[in-house]
C-alpha cells in the first residue's frame, strides 16, 4: 500500500511539474511583449520598467522559470498587471465562491444520479430505465450555459422566484447566498447528474450480476434486502470514486456557468484576466485550478485504494 | 531434402486450407457496420439530423431566407411568425437566418479541430503504443499533463494567448482534444501489438511501417471512429462555450454561442433569442452523441452479435 501511495504521489508531482511548465510557457507564447500588450494605450515607460523588473521578464527563460516556480511554491504568484494586487490574494478571494458552487453542483448531481441510476438498473429495460437513459443522454448533450440562461428566463425573468445572477457570501447573508446559489448549482449539477446516472446504473448492474447476489436471490431473499445488503455495498465504492473525480472536473468546468450567473469565482477571474490581458492572474488561476484538480484526483485514488485494497495490490 | 520436396504440396496447408471460410456472401465491413448502425433507430436519427446540419452548414447563405446583414429596425424583437420563424433580434435581424448561417462556423470549428486532433492523436498513440519504452513514457506523461487541465479553461487560455480568431479557436480545441485520441489509440495498439497474427507477420520479416499500416491501423480504426463522433459533440459544446464567453468566433460572423451571449442581454425583450440558438447546439451535440453510441455498438463485435441475434430472432419469429 505505501509503495502505491508513494508512486501515486510521485506521479501527481510529476504531472504538477508538467502543468507548471505549460502554464509558464503560456505567458511566453504571447506574441510580442506581454507587459507592453497588457498596458496597451495606457503605456508608460516608468510603469513598464517597474512591471518588467517585478515580473523578471528581462531574465533568461530557464532562470525565469526556476524563479517563478520557487516563488509559486511559497505562494507568490506575482502581481496583477492591472491592479497591482498580489495574484495569490486575488485567487484566495475567489476560491471560496468556486468551491461552494462546485460542491453544491456535485450534491445536486448526486441527488439526481443515485435514485435515477439505481432505479434504472433495478428496472432494466422498463420504461423508467428508458427515462433515466433519456435524461442522461439529454444531460450530456445540453450546453450548460444555455440551460442556465433558460433557468434564468423561467425562474428569474418570468416567475420572479429567484435572483438572476450574482454571488453573496454565505457568511454575509446565508439566505440570500442560498437563493443565489440554487440556479447556478442546478445548472452545473444537471450535467454532473447525467454523467453520474450512467455510471451508477452500470455499477449497480455489475454488482447485481455477481454470484453472491444471484445466490441470495435464489435463496429467496427479499429483493429490497438483497439490493441494500449485497448490491449497493459493492456498488458504492466506484460510485464514490467517480463522484470525487467529478468534483475536480466541476471546479474547472464551471467557468462558463460562473459567467452566465455573474458568479465571482475563479473562472470569471480567469476570463476577466483574458479580456484585460492580465497574464499573471490568468497564469495563477489556471495553475491553481489544475493543481486542485490533480490534488482531488490523487486524494480520490488514495481513498479508493484504501477502500478497495485490490487496487494498490495490482 | 525430403522436407524441401514436400514443401510445395504442404505449404498451402497451414496458410489457408484449414482457415478457409465456407462460401458465404461476403459484404464489405463498412456496409455491414452501416446496416447494423441503421438498425439502431436513435443512431439513424442522429445520422440523418447530422446530414441535414452539414448540408445547412454548406448551403447556409443560400438556405437562409434573409441575408446576414439584412436589418429592419422597425421590426426589432418581433416574436416568431410566418415571416420570421424564430423571431427577430435587437437589430431586427432574422434569428432563423442567423441560426442557419451560424451552423457553418460551429461545424467548421468542430470538424477541423477534431480532424487535427484525430490525426495528431492517432500518430502519437501509434508511436507510443508500438514503440513503447521511453517514447511511450514521454508521450503519455505529456498527454497526462494536458489531461490535468479542464478542457474549456485550457482552450480559453490558449485562445487568450494567441488572440481570438476562428483559426486559433480551432487550434486551441485541437490541442485539448489530442490527448484523448492518443490514449484511445495507444490502448488499442497495445492489445493488437501482441496478437498472434501480428507476431506472425513480424516473424515473416514485415517492416514496422507495413505492420502499422496494414495490421495495426485497421484495428484501431473502430475506436477512433467512435471517439471522433463523441469528440465532435464535445467540440461543438466547447466552441459554443468559447463563443459565448467572447473568445471564440468573432463578430460579425454569427455563431450559436455568441448569439446566446447577446440573447442574455435582451432576455426581457424576447425569449426566442435564448431558445433557438441553444436548441441548434443541443440538437447537433445530441446527434453526434447518438451516432457515437450507435457506432460503438455497431463496431463492438460482442454487441453486434447480440444485435444481429436479436434481429435474426425477430425474423424467425416473423416467419
Amino acid at each position: 500500500m505505501s509503495g502505491y501511495v508513494l508512486r501515486r504521489v510521485g506521479q501527481s508531482l510529476l504531472a504538477l511539474l508538467g502543468v507548471s511548465i505549460v502554464v509558464f510557457a503560456l505567458m511566453h507564447l504571447v506574441p510580442g511583449d506581454p507587459i507592453r500588450t497588457a498596458l496597451g494605450t495606457r503605456f508608460d515607460q516608468d510603469v513598464y520598467e517597474v512591471l518588467l523588473a517585478r515580473s523578471g521578464l528581462d531574465q533568461p527563460i530557464p532562470i525565469q522559470y526556476v524563479d517563478w516556480l520557487t516563488s509559486a511554491l511559497v505562494g507568490d504568484l506575482g502581481v496583477s498587471f492591472r491592479t497591482g494586487q498580489p495574484v495569490s490574494d486575488a485567487l484566495m478571494q475567489r476560491l471560496p465562491a468556486t468551491a461552494l458552487l462546485a460542491v453544491a453542483a456535485l450534491l445536486v448531481g448526486i441527488v439526481i444520479a443515485l435514485p435515477a441510476g439505481i432505479v434504472s438498473a433495478v428496472r432494466q429495460g422498463k420504461p423508467v430505465d428508458y427515462a433515466a437513459n433519456g435524461f442522461a443522454q439529454v444531460g450530456v448533450s445540453v450546453p450548460d450555459f444555455w440551460y442556465g440562461i433558460l433557468l434564468i428566463l423561467v425562474f428569474a425573468q418570468i416567475l420572479g422566484w429567484l435572483p438572476p445572477s450574482g454571488y453573496t457570501s454565505p457568511l454575509d447573508d446565508p439566505v440570500d447566498a442560498l437563493r443565489r446559489l440554487i440556479l447556478p448549482a442546478v445548472t452545473a449539477g444537471v450535467v454532473t447528474g447525467a454523467i453520474l446516472t450512467r455510471f451508477v446504473r452500470s455499477s449497480v448492474l455489475e454488482a447485481m450480476s455477481a454470484d453472491h447476489v444471484r445466490l441470495a436471490r435464489a435463496k429467496g431473499m427479499p429483493s429490497g434486502y438483497v439490493l441494500r445488503h449485497h448490491v449497493l455495498r459493492n456498488a458504492w465504492i466506484p460510485i464514490i470514486t467517480v463522484s470525487g473525480l467529478q468534483l475536480g472536473t466541476l471546479l474547472g468546468g464551471i467557468v462558463v456557468v460562473e459567467v452566465v450567473f455573474a458568479w465571482n469565482g475563479l473562472g470569471r477571474l480567469a476570463l476577466d484576466a483574458v479580456v484585460r490581458r492580465d497574464y499573471p492572474v490568468l497564469q495563477g488561476a489556471v495553475l491553481l485550478i489544475a493543481g486542485v484538480f490533480l490534488l482531488i484526483n490523487l486524494l480520490v485514488d488514495l481513498v479508493y485504494a484504501k477502500l478497495d485494497p485490490r487496487i494498490a495490490a495490482s | 531434402m525430403s522436407d524441401q520436396e514436400q514443401q510445395p504440396t504442404d505449404a498451402p496447408e497451414p496458410r489457408g486450407a484449414g482457415l478457409e471460410q465456407p462460401e458465404i456472401e461476403h459484404r464489405p465491413r463498412w456496409r455491414e457496420t452501416l446496416s447494423v448502425l441503421m438498425s439502431n433507430r436513435l443512431a439513424a436519427v442522429g445520422l440523418v439530423v447530422l446530414v441535414v446540419m452539414v448540408v445547412t452548414a454548406i448551403l447556409g447563405h443560400r438556405l437562409a431566407p434573409y441575408a446576414l446583414d439584412a436589418q429592419d429596425l422597425t421590426r426589432r424583437f418581433d416574436p416568431p411568425s410566418a415571416d420570421h420563424w424564430f423571431g427577430t433580434d435587437d437589430l431586427g435581424q432574422d434569428v432563423f437566418s442567423r441560426v442557419v448561417i451560424g451552423a457553418r462556423s460551429s461545424l467548421l470549428v468542430a470538424g477541423v479541430s477534431v480532424g487535427i486532433s484525430m490525426v495528431v492523436g492517432t500518430l502519437l498513440g501509434l508511436l507510443a503504443g508500438y514503440r513503447g519504452g521511453w517514447m511511450d513514457s514521454t508521450l503519455m506523461r505529456t498527454m497526462d499533463v494536458l489531461f490535468a487541465f479542464p478542457v474549456v479553461l485550457l482552450a480559453i487560455a490558449l485562445v487568450a494567448v494567441f488572440g481570438p480568431s476562428l483559426r486559433n479557436t480551432m487550434l486551441a480545441i485541437a490541442v485539448v482534444f489530442t490527448p484523448i485520441f492518443a490514449r484511445v489509440v495507444r490502448g488499442s495498439v497495445l492489445s493488437v501489438r501482441e496478437q498472434l497474427y501480428v507476431r506472425a507477420v513480424r516473424s515473416l520479416g514485415a517492416g514496422d511501417l507495413r505492420i502499422v499500416l496494414r495490421h495495426v491501423l485497421p484495428n484501431v480504426a473502430a475506436p477512433v471512429l467512435v471517439q471522433t463522433s463523441l469528440s465532435l459533440a464535445f467540440a461543438i459544446l466547447t466552441e459554443a462555450a468559447l463563443s459565448y464567453v467572447g473568445v471564440g468566433v468573432q463578430p460579425p460572423t454569427p455563431a450559436w454561442g455568441s448569439m446566446l451571449s447577446d440573447a442574455q442581454r435582451y432576455m426581457a425583450q424576447g425569449w426566442w433569442l435564448s431558445v433557438f440558438p441553444g436548441l441548434a447546439i443541443f440538437v447537433t451535440v445530441m446527434s453526434f452523441n447518438l451516432l457515437g453510441d450507435g457506432l460503438r455498438d455497431a463496431l463492438d463485435p460482442q454487441q453486434r452479435s447480440i444485435i444481429e441475434a436479436r434481429g435474426a430472432g425477430a425474423k424467425d419469429g416473423d416467419a
